[in-house]
């Protein structure tokens, strides 16, 4: 599993990895995001925790497509099957590896970002700890579609709208827990469910994403 | 016994391809399946492979054992050849890549890309993979594809050279690998199914 996660790291870095793509596009969300609601600071500061959330969750799916398709292209699934390695081990390799080059990275350019939607540095913290609870679980749902969508070449459509319906108790939850923060209410609850949503989808989709695989590589 | 098949239905696209595919390999040796295109060599090989399921008949032999390698490499373009194999060689557990890629003449390729080499080269890459499994029996469909006349004939002494370690190849090829001496040759047309689309097949609504 290990040396799988390092594997594929190392693609994703590499010229062509698509580890750039997903944090330019959450980039220009947010860098966009004020120029087409004005100036009006008390007004961006309200609407920046649901902007960010919105912006990491599509930048979050612009990538799931590659998350299998290479693989089952060039036959590496089917020899990967074959190996000693679990399939739900490469499931769980695959949506670490998604999460470290989509997700974390999102949460590192959030302080950065939030400074351009008016949020005050002590409220930045909350969409921080927001993001880190929340953005696993948009990694694993996003492996789960693609695996659905594994054998399909150009399966992009379809899988965003097999995900989405998926992500929203995540943006449910996260959007809310960071509003609640920033507003100076207390965040416990949404936090808790939050993280419950993330933990259940990684107990049980790593399953279901195994056998979806078995089957679409028939 | 390597591997044993007993009356082995298998489809592919809810068409029944091969009916009552009976073969035996002992250890040491080597099958070759031979038949036109479409027959079901690769349908056959996949389900031994335990890719996809068996419509009936039995299999004997341990997933464990079975190295597959398909019409595909799975080599990375982006890595290069000494990191594509050093992937296979940590899941598979296996020592040291160098004894393999010396074997499989690749040896002056390992800092090279991957998507830099000739596609014979990179059909080398993907073999060499067969070297690091340690596994005993192995299920190659059309190995020799794009691979020029010398590499056919290396390739076919690895291949001697792993029947004489005891191991056992079952292989899907329409060149002469220089094996078919001591091979048992396998014509699938002799199994070719004649009921056509299976109506108990459940594979549509899968």
């Amino acid at each position: 599993m290990i040396a799988l996660i390092f594997r594929d790291l190392r693609i994703a870095v590499r010229a062509g990895g698509g580890f750039g793509l997903s944090l330019a596009f959450f980039f220009i969300i947010v860098i966009f995001f004020p120029f087409a609601i004005g100036p009006d600071l008390h007004l961006l500061s309200k609407v920046a925790p649901g902007t960010l959330w919105v912006g990491a969750l599509l930048a979050c799916l612009l990538s799931l497509e590659r998350i299998f398709a290479l693989d089952f292209e060039d036959g590496t699934l089917d020899l990967m099957v074959t190996s000693p390695l679990p399939l739900e081990g490469v499931v769980i390799s695959k949506a670490i590896v998604h999460w470290l080059t989509t997700g974390l990275p999102l949460v590192f350019l959030t302080p950065f970002l939030g400074v351009l939607l008016g949020l005050q540095n002590s409220n930045v913290i909350f969409l921080i700890i927001s993001l880190i609870f929340g953005t696993p679980a948009l990694s694993i749902i996003g492996t789960f579609g693609a695996a659905l969508t594994a054998g399909m070449k150009r399966g992009g459509l379809l899988l965003s709208i097999l995900v989405l319906p998926l992500y929203i108790p995540t943006l449910i939850f996260g959007a809310e827990a960071a509003r609640r923060g920033i507003q100076g209410f207390e965040t416990q609850t949404s936090i808790l469910l939050l993280s419950g949503v993330t933990l259940l989808s990684w107990a049980i989709l790593p399953f279901a994403a195994a056998s979806v695989l078995r089957i679409n590589l028939r | 016994m390597a591997i044993s098949i007993e009356s082995l239905s298998v489809s592919r696209g809810g068409v029944n391809l091969l009916q009552g595919v009976d073969i035996e390999l002992e250890n040491g040796q080597a099958g070759i399946l031979r038949g036109p295109n479409g027959v079901g060599k690769t349908t056959l090989l996949r389900a031994l492979a335990g890719l996809q399921p068996v419509e009936s008949g039995t299999i004997k032999c341990s997933l464990e054992d079975i190295c597959y390698s398909g019409h595909a490499d799975g080599v990375k373009p982006t890595l290069t050849v000494q990191e594509n194999l050093e992937f296979w060689a940590n899941i598979f557990g296996s020592p040291s890549i160098r004894e393999v890629a010396e074997k499989f003449m690749i040896i002056e390729l390992l800092n090279t890309k991957v998507g830099n080499l000739s596609a014979g080269q990179k059909r080398r890459v993907g073999l060499a993979r067969l070297g690091l499994t340690g596994r005993q029996v192995w299920l190659l469909d059309e190995p020799t594809v794009s691979l020029d006349e010398t590499s056919v004939k290396i390739f076919g002494n690895i291949i001697k050279d792993h029947l004489s370690e005891d191991g056992c190849a079952l292989i899907a090829t329409h060149i002469d690998l220089g094996l078919e001496n001591s091979a048992q040759i396998i014509d699938l047309l002799e199994f070719q199914s004649n009921s056509g689309d299976l109506s108990s097949s459940n594979e549509a609504f899968l």
